[in-house]
């Protein structure tokens, strides 16, 4: 049963993508939705046994690679973190599944999109349940790999071609990280494997290794190189430019990868090496310092976006840095219950800008939407409890676990603490801003669309409607219902998956902090809303004098050009590669040196001195006697007199000749 | 017999062998004088050979000069004849003319 969970959705992908000409669209979706289906009721029976019943299970599946010291498995632990994951995932997969049978149904490639849309799951799962850092960076690269070959899936348009290949190179930048991360543990614990790690690092503390001459930190490097890759995968700042544009690929994909997979991977990571990163105050500064930066820059730049898409987009990475900076302040678990609730909400958010792009002819632009309210009511009723849920509106899913995020922020009573609640409630009330102008430019305002456009507008039927109808129900009752369970007090729920050094907790102290700052994220959001409401509602002009003044239209190209982030990788970082790689690598190195010293040099070298050396013969016998004279003479003298010159002969100066004579003309 | 001397004997068979070697490779003009250079060498060589076999006490040496001898005159006829042959072809024996063996 626990295999089948993994391997189900590999079953669909690989039976779809061979034979899904054969059986049709129709039958491809069946299959691959029936899989996702049967996997996560799996998931659910394997929560039950692991979590309530708390039966860890591990299996070891084959020897993977067996050489001296370096041992992987292929094997599969199933504790709390990964089931619950594996829930998520596998819920929020197969309705994206069913989803996209209907807003797919159009594309002649509906089976090959399905099959990517298995492969990714399968290795989303194979990422959590795997037991080593090997395995899992396995899983790792193959969602990066589905991520391109989805965002990628119309490749015929241009857009999608450069923001596949943005993601894909973004996020190895991100994996060479964690390459070397997974590296420097086997050099330094010669293992791969979790538990070996976990139980070593205690040991390891204030070890320094040597590289280069130069000593460093074993884990402290360690946690530093792991981080960059859950960096580059949760888009964190620095590495976040892909996200946004990923929103290229089908809605479904965006939905898949920004709720319940692809970038809930750097979180899984940070919680699954909690046992290492206790050990590194120093890297859980910075850990929270970065994702609280996150969370504030996305929030400000969702602000003036106006793609529908990339305004959800921007919220994600908001969110995800809400769930690093947890993680950093070692509530762990409260980062995996934010990613859980996410999952959800941020599902429904995306598949429900879906069927709003589906009913408004693939339009994206909200400027360009407007009065939707009546004219899809279901998607609108279901946007509204997904904003709500997500701006952490008061008994919804989001509320719980933001709140929690935030007060454990404050009650760490450190200035990173404070720092994190600081810019997390600011984010907060900015997340609730451009929230409500989502739906108030979308539902609410006048329409703003093409008449033809408009008038055809109506909700999408059967399965889009049920996908969303149903994560609508824990969008709205999960947080309530789990709160307790997962990050309530004294809850063994989490058993030996995560751990938290005892001098780290602090969900008691955030119980304890002053009332008003309980209370201000919560009512930060709700002005947020009204703020947004009423200013959207009564003073539109005054919002566009606002705009089109001096200082206005500077703040407005600064969050609409998201802080000139890509201006700046583009125009400095990237150029500086590409010239680097123009003049440097391939102009000096390629046709330069290897030129000269390679084969084609040396060819050249020898035909030109070959002709120098043909000169010698004039055709006069008086100069062929010379030279037989003096040839004669010289190897008479050399065989004379090689006791002395063999003490002075330098064979280095003969290297030195030839590679001098490689640059001699005539 | 005569040993303490040998250099100076020697040095006059060496001399005599430059010489020829000298007028091999300095000489411009005259294929003729080339073969005379060269029949100089012979000579200064079986003087070398002569010496040696009365040094060394040993008839080999000598044999070797009837050899070198005998080889030296063919050597000589046929070069002169080739010289002949070349002049009524070319109506010169001049060096300077001689420039075909060029690859």
């Amino acid at each position: 049963m626990y295999l089948l969970i993994v391997f189900l959705p590999l079953l669909g992908f690989v039976y779809v993508s061979l034979f899904g000409r054969f059986i049709g669209p129709k039958g491809s979706s069946i299959l691959t939705v029936n899989c996702l289906i049967l996997s996560f009721l799996f998931s659910v029976c394997s929560f039950y046994e692991v979590a309530l019943i708390g039966s860890n299970t591990y299996l070891k599946l084959a020897v993977w690679i067996d050489s001296e010291s370096l041992n992987i498995d292929w094997g599969f632990l199933f504790d709390s973190l990964t089931v619950i994951m594996c829930c998520v995932v596998t819920f929020v997969s197969s309705l994206v599944h069913i989803y996209s049978t209907e807003y797919m149904a159009h594309d002649p490639h509906l089976a090959r999109f399905m099959s990517y849309l298995s492969l990714f799951t399968f290795f989303m799962l194979i990422l959590v349940t795997a037991d080593n850092y090997v395995q899992m960076f396995v899983g790792w690269e193959g969602v990066g790999l589905c991520s391109y070959l989805l965002i990628n899936f119309w490749f015929t348009r241009i857009q999608a071609n450069k923001a596949a290949i943005k993601a894909m190179v973004v996020n190895r930048i991100g994996d060479f990280g964690l390459t070397l991360g997974i590296l420097s543990i086997f050099i330094n614990f010669k293992s791969v494997d979790y538990a070996t790690i976990f139980a070593l690092v205690p040991l390891f503390t204030g070890n320094q290794f040597n590289f280069l001459t130069l000593d460093f930190d074993i884990i402290t490097t360690i946690g530093i190189l792991l981080f960059v890759g859950a960096i580059g995968k949760s888009a964190q700042l620095g590495l976040h430019t892909w996200l946004p544009d990923a929103m290229e690929g089908p809605t479904p994909v965006s939905a898949l990868i920004h709720a319940a997979t692809m970038v809930t991977a750097g979180v899984f990571l940070l919680a699954r090496s909690s046992p290492l990163y206790e050990y590194i105050p120093v890297v859980l500064d910075i850990i929270t310092i970065l994702g609280a930066s996150t969370a504030f820059f996305a929030a400000t730049v969702g602000l003036l976006q106006n793609d529908l898409k990339r305004v959800i987009a921007y919220s994600t990475c908001s969110q995800l840095g809400y769930m690093v900076f947890a993680c950093g302040l070692s509530n762990y678990s409260v980062g995996v219950f934010h990613l859980v609730n996410h999952a959800f909400f941020k599902a429904l958010l995306f598949l429900g800008a879906g069927s709003i792009i589906h009913a408004v002819a693939d339009e994206q632009d909200m400027r360009k939407m407007g009065g939707l309210k009546r004219l899809v009511p279901f998607t609108y009723s279901v946007m509204v409890v997904g904003s709500l849920a997500l701006i952490g509106f008061p008994f919804l899913t989001g509320f719980y676990s933001k709140d929690i995020i935030l007060e454990a922020a404050y009650g760490n009573f450190t200035s990173k603490g404070h720092y994190s609640y600081l810019l997390g409630t600011f984010g907060a009330f900015l997340t609730a801003f451009y929230s409500t102008r989502l739906i108030y430019l979308t539902f609410l305002c006048k329409p703003n669309g093409f008449r033809t456009v408009i008038c055809k507008a109506y909700d999408s039927s059967y399965q889009i409607c049920f996908a969303l109808g149903v994560l609508t129900i824990p969008s709205i009752f999960a947080g309530y219902y789990t709160k307790d369970m997962i990050i309530g007090l004294g809850t063994d729920f989490w058993g030996s998956s995560i751990f938290v050094l005892p001098e780290n907790m602090n969900t008691i102290d955030s119980e304890f902090i002053k009332h008003i700052f309980k209370i201000l994220p919560v009512m930060l959001s709700l002005l947020g809303v009204f703020t947004s409401f009423f200013v959207y509602t009564f003073s539109n002009a005054t919002l566009f004098q606002l705009k089109i003044s001096y200082i206005g239209k500077k703040f407005y190209n600064f969050f609409n050009k998201k802080w000139f982030f890509d201006k700046f990788y583009n125009e400095y970082l990237g150029q500086f590669l590409f010239n680097f790689g123009y003049t440097i690598s391939y102009k000096t190195i390629d046709r330069g040196i290897f030129e000269i010293f390679g084969p084609m040099g040396l060819s050249n070298l020898i035909s030109k001195k070959a002709l120098h050396l043909k000169n010698f013969q004039t055709g006069y016998i008086y100069h062929y006697a010379f030279l037989i004279l003096a040839a004669s003479t010289l190897f008479l003298g050399l065989r004379e007199f090689w006791f002395v010159f063999g003490n002075f002969v330098d064979y280095r100066i003969f290297l030195i000749f030839s590679i001098i004579s490689f640059f001699l003309k005539q | 017999m005569i040993t303490s001397n040998i250099n100076y004997v020697l040095n006059i068979s060496v001399t005599l062998f430059l010489i020829g070697v000298l007028g091999l490779v300095l000489n411009r003009k005259n294929i003729l004088i080339i073969i005379m250079s060269i029949e100089l060498m012979l000579l200064s060589v079986n003087l070398n050979f002569l010496i040696f076999s009365i040094y060394l006490d040993d008839i080999i040496g000598q044999l070797f000069v009837l050899f070198i001898l005998t080889i030296a005159a063919t050597e000589s006829a046929i070069g002169l004849a080739i010289l002949t042959v070349y002049y009524k072809l070319k109506n010169t024996i001049q060096i300077e003319k001689i420039k075909n063996i060029k690859t």
